[in-house]
């Protein structure tokens, strides 16, 4: 993997910002975009836009061979057994918004127990908390080791033969833990549950296989993977997919519409309801097909020889604080004692560095650290050791000048 | 460092001093208004408690939790309302508004620490950490 010539397709990066050039350590928030995203965007707008599935001219056939085959292409990406299985959304919160709008409501009811983990991001907590609200059902939650790791004798003991859902994140977007999630979906299968996967910090960054994982449902966003904001997917398989009813109502969804009734289209159409995400979904099967070239692998490894790289210089910095275990996805989330973490930002801002600091929309994990809000620096494929160097020299700087004006 | 460092006109001595050194804080008991803000965006808080009586404040105090801008804010805040009626205070919120975002601001009021925060402006992202205590002054002002 050549990072250089990975830059080179990234024309974002190439500025300067507050008079340095731009080190983008927030690719977690969301990624920056590849040129073969950008000109795929752009030739479709440019060549043959038109609304998919309805009217019989050339430009209508092309958009809608554009957006089944990224269908198809994201398919392949995650290894699902057939494209009825890939919906196209607006980005992860929507997909799991739909599994517990839709699943959910249909399938729990009180007594039953959902589950989670202390780790959730708030869009794989709140359509969760509102779920159990609306059922009677019991909200639990599988406890974290110190290190920010789950341990499957917890996974064991909270997953009882009443959880009808685990809901669990594949990657947490502040710890950077890689959960078991295989495991979790072997434990939950055996007492009946069905497992839902947040894979928005994962499937960027690394192989997602969803029949190895062997979940039921799986939400990623195509913003965080060099795709385009607005479009997202929801996996899940054929045998519930099929029982579930659509949440949204309207044109492009549906079979036969009559006066007091109407049927649906078959998957995976009956849950996109409305002209489609047709742009975005084209972006994203571009991003697919770049990640993809790259190497998942090959990405994966970068960003974990960059994070261990930080993990180790930031060790050397004294009064800095990293939360999460060693072995992790390619972020580190930070505190840097005396200095709150928008100070920090505001600083590394000034030296051109894009960090994110904040509550990472995990106010429980936060409370579980013990902090009201943390920095956090995240890597992507397009990010090397020597930015690395600049942000520990900045870090530096931020602990010095914070030290100076006290 | 140097004093003609870029985030000097941001970190300014008597920002610093306020956040180091806050006035005011704690919680006043049995005070009619009391009022609880946060910013759900990056998790700053503010609990304020103040007591009006005959249209004036006659006392108030923060607590709260954020970075040091928004608790500077808060500080200033409080040391400048205090003693003041509720249209003095109101007014001094209309300006700190103005004055925060940019625009020009009524120059008549003498502001005091608070004009040391005219450089937050500079500082787009930052604009809401000095902000909230205001909001949350404003907000107990109707609750009085």
């Amino acid at each position: 993997m050549n990072v250089n010539e990975i830059r080179a397709l990234f024309p974002i990066l190439h500025q300067q910002v507050n008079g340095h050039p731009l080190v983008y350590f927030d690719s977690a928030a969301t990624s920056q975009k590849p040129l073969p995203v950008i000109e795929a965007l752009d030739r479709y707008y440019r060549e043959y836009n038109s609304n998919v599935h309805r009217g019989v001219h050339t430009l209508g056939t092309k958009a809608t061979d554009a957006y089944e085959g990224a269908r198809e292409k994201v398919r392949r990406f995650l290894n699902a057994q057939s494209a009825q299985e890939i919906i196209f959304t607006r980005g992860t919160t929507a997909s799991l918004n739909l599994v517990a709008s839709s699943y959910g409501r249909a399938n729990v009811k009180e007594g039953d127990e959902i589950v989670i983990t202390y780790m959730e991001h708030h869009s794989n907590l709140i359509p969760w908390q509102q779920l159990a609200k609306q059922t009677g059902a019991t909200l639990k939650y599988i406890p974290l080791q110190e290190d920010g790791t789950i341990d499957l004798r917890d996974v064991e003991a909270t997953i009882t033969k009443a959880a009808k859902i685990v809901a669990i994140a594949h990657v947490s977007n502040v710890l950077g833990t890689i959960n078991p999630v295989r495991e979790i979906a072997r434990i939950a299968h055996e007492r009946g549950a069905v497992v839902v996967v947040d894979a928005a910090q994962s499937a960027p960054h690394m192989k997602v296989d969803v029949q190895e994982l062997d979940c039921d449902f799986l939400a990623l966003s195509g913003h965080k993977m060099c795709g385009p904001t607005g479009i997202g997917v929801l996996y899940g398989k054929k045998k519930w997919l099929e029982q579930m009813e659509p949440i949204e109502f309207g044109g492009e969804m549906i079979d036969f519409v009559e006066l007091y009734d109407s049927t649906w289209k078959e998957l995976p159409w009956k849950f996109e309801g409305g002209t489609p995400i047709i742009a975005g979904a084209i972006g994203l099967g571009a991003a697919i097909d770049f990640l993809e070239q790259v190497g998942l692998d090959a990405i994966a490894a970068h960003e974990h020889e960059l994070a261990q790289y930080a993990l180790e210089r930031m060790a050397d910095i004294e009064g800095v604080t990293v939360y999460g275990p060693k072995e992790r996805a390619g972020l580190v989330t930070f505190n840097i004692d005396g200095v709150h973490p928008h100070d920090v930002a505001t600083v590394l801002d000034a030296e051109g560095i894009a960090i994110r600091a904040g509550h990472h929309c995990a106010q429980p994990l936060m409370k579980w650290l013990g902090v009201t809000a943390t920095a956090r620096a995240s890597f992507y494929l397009y990010n090397t050791k020597e930015e690395i160097d600049r942000f520990i020299a900045a870090l530096q700087k931020a602990k010095e000048y914070f030290s100076h004006v006290f | 460092m140097s004093s003609n460092h870029p985030l000097d006109q941001l970190y300014r001595q008597v920002i610093m001093d306020h956040y180091k050194n806050p006035r005011n804080r704690g919680v006043l008991e049995g005070t009619n208004v009391d009022v609880n803000m946060n910013n759900p965006t990056c998790g700053d808080r503010i609990h304020l408690t103040m007591k009006v009586e005959d249209g004036k404040v006659a006392d108030v105090k923060f607590e709260g939790e954020g970075c040091s801008i928004s608790m500077s804010s808060a500080s200033m805040m409080t040391q400048a309302i205090k003693g003041k009626t509720v249209e003095e205070a109101l007014r001094l919120a209309h300006i700190f508004s103005d004055m925060i975002q940019g625009k020009e601001y009524d120059d008549s009021v003498d502001l005091g620490d608070i004009e040391a925060l005219q450089g937050v402006s500079k500082f787009p992202a930052r604009i809401k950490c000095a902000t909230l205590a205001w909001k949350a002054l404003e907000k107990g002002l109707q609750q009085s």
